[in-house]
């Protein structure tokens, strides 16, 4: 039965964490883009998995296998209409960035050759340019990373297609914020023949996602950004490519026949599933799909535009600089001479929780000349107390690093 | 949990604002760098060593208050001192960085006891001991 959750405090409530006292202060989260924070439903979800769910999917007959195969089958069609595919070119991974190795290794493996290209751009997270990395140095193709402008947006005119085979790309930056221009993205390597995967991990919770619109071939996404549980994930992969893929890790699961020394593996998605699947965070995901329903993702999405602007606002205040120029509320900066360790751990010390590195995106901020940014980013339940709060912490910043 | 403004000791400030020694050392007989590659902070610890006894030092990189600090404060323990001596020192840092927070540090620690809000926050260990992992490759390889 689906609850309408529509106003920010009924929102909150869903969320235990943010009771949570930090140094004496209320709770300012504000690290949702490296994990979101967990309602209530999914919490239930993942302890009646653990309880009741409680076999081992697809292969019992019992009563208990039978459940937890249904959560996991459930939960597949869920996704699927969550990203506007079919039930079939749902994979379940461990998250987003064992989503994309599987792809880099499966189809990679099979596709790839001396003088292929593989495109990325210089504002993928480590976990869509790593697995490329090491495909491209096994199979003796060539990585070109296209080009983004200060303001963090990739420079379409200046990718070269030629020889590309596949393109792999951000839907939302997790530093910049900014939104690739996917469909075109689509259209350019689809002219050429290449293939285009989507990390989705920072767009899922603030963006609708809708494949076919989209036009890529491949869309991965982690469930902990979602709302749901960590170590839980997704690769959606249009149907004829999957079947065309070899499989990428062996196992039980995803066999057809097993001889001594060679065996005939199933169709996708199963092909991709070798192991006893991830139970209890794939209920946590159902869960996490449901409650991104019930709170109307459209409604929040103005909700965080607001909150995003006042962020912009309160860092501009301080004298930070932002990299980039964010479309999404995930907002990356510096302020000048304190370095974004001291910035997260004296917030931290005012409730505010933010984060502070590279972000596992180290090409970005050499292209931004910084070694390293604070950021804060919003989920459902961040409000403009919590933006005030910050704007509280960043005074104090400076009453320590006048 | 402790307030993390205890992390802030004056002295860490003023060494983060107005470091000592911080610049190239171009006739060094002694440097290392070492990163961090979690966050991306480096740093390079330089000396001169004649008969013995360290006669320069200073440092170059980037990361937070705390290695720069950290760093700061190290070279200016190292006037004067053999390798060894310093090296000891080093061993102290390690230790005292290690031990529960409201434990007595070491003797001869000097102004390193600043330090001793990190023991609250493990995050931040290796940011206070960078220089130090630095300075002890480098005057290791004598």
């Amino acid at each position: 039965m689906l609850r309408r959750v529509v106003e920010l405090a009924a929102r909150r409530r869903d969320f235990p964490a943010l009771a949570t006292l930090v140094n004496g202060r209320r709770l300012a989260y504000l690290d949702s883009a490296a994990t979101a924070l967990r309602p209530q439903a999914v919490i239930d979800a993942v302890t009646r998995a653990s309880t009741h769910d409680a076999g081992s999917p697809y292969r019992g007959v019992h009563a208990l296998a039978e459940a937890a195969t249904t959560v996991v089958e459930h939960t597949r069609v869920e996704v699927a209409r969550f990203l506007n595919g079919t039930a079939g070119e749902i994979i379940f991974t461990s998250g987003a960035t064992a989503a994309i190795n599987l792809v880099a290794q499966a189809w990679g493996r099979a596709h790839l050759g001396p003088g292929d290209v593989v495109v990325a751009t210089e504002l993928e997270h480590h976990s869509n340019l790593i697995p490329w990395q090491m495909i491209c140095a096994e199979r003796g193709a060539e990585l070109r990373l296209a080009p983004v402008d200060d303001d963090g947006r990739i420079v379409l005119d200046r990718i070269q297609f030629d020889r590309v085979k596949l393109v792999a790309v951000a839907h939302v930056s997790n530093v910049a914020g900014t939104i690739a221009p996917i469909a075109e993205l689509a259209r350019r390597a689809h002219a050429v023949g290449a293939l285009l995967l989507v990390d989705g991990a920072q767009a899922v919770a603030h963006l609708p996602v809708d494949v076919e619109a989209l036009g890529c071939d491949f869309y991965a996404f982690s469930a902990h950004k979602l709302y749901g549980p960590t170590g839980t994930g997704v690769l959606w992969g249009r149907a004829g490519i999957l079947d065309a893929m070899p499989p990428w890790q062996g196992g039980g699961g995803m066999i057809r026949s097993v001889g001594a020394t060679t065996s005939t593996y199933r169709e996708a998605p199963t092909r991709f599933e070798a192991g006893t699947p991830n139970v209890i965070g794939i209920a946590g995901l159902g869960a996490a799909i449901e409650y991104t329903h019930a709170i109307d993702l459209r409604t929040v999405h103005s909700d965080e535009a607001r909150v995003h602007r006042a962020l912009l606002a309160v860092i501009r205040a301080a004298g930070g600089r932002i990299l980039g120029a964010p479309e999404i509320a995930v907002v990356a900066f510096e302020l000048p001479r304190v370095h974004p360790h001291d910035v997260a751990t004296l917030a931290d010390g005012e409730g505010v929780a933010l984060r502070s590195g590279h972000h596992c995106a180290a090409p970005l901020h050499h292209r931004f000349g910084v070694a390293a940014s604070a950021r804060v980013s919003v989920g459902c339940y961040t409000g403009e107390d919590d933006v005030a709060q910050f704007a509280q912490a960043l005074a104090k910043i400076r009453e320590v690093f006048p | 949990m402790t307030d993390p403004r205890a992390l802030y000791h004056d002295t860490i400030v003023d060494h983060d604002r107005n470091p000592r020694h911080e610049g190239p050392l171009p006739n060094a007989t002694h440097s290392a760098t070492i990163d961090n590659p979690l966050c991306g902070d480096i740093v390079t610890m330089r000396f001169v060593v004649e008969d013995g006894v360290i006669v320069d030092a200073a440092f170059e990189g980037r990361g937070c208050a705390l290695s720069r600090a950290s760093a700061s404060i190290a070279t200016t323990r190292a006037f004067g001192q053999t390798p060894e001596q310093l090296l000891e020192l080093a061993g102290k840092f390690g230790q005292f960085l290690q031990s529960a927070p409201n434990d007595a540090p070491p003797l001869d620690l000097g102004e390193l006891e600043v330090f001793g809000g990190v023991r609250s926050f493990k995050s931040r260990r290796t940011c206070a001991c960078l220089s130090f992992r630095a300075l002890t490759s480098a005057l290791r390889t004598s």
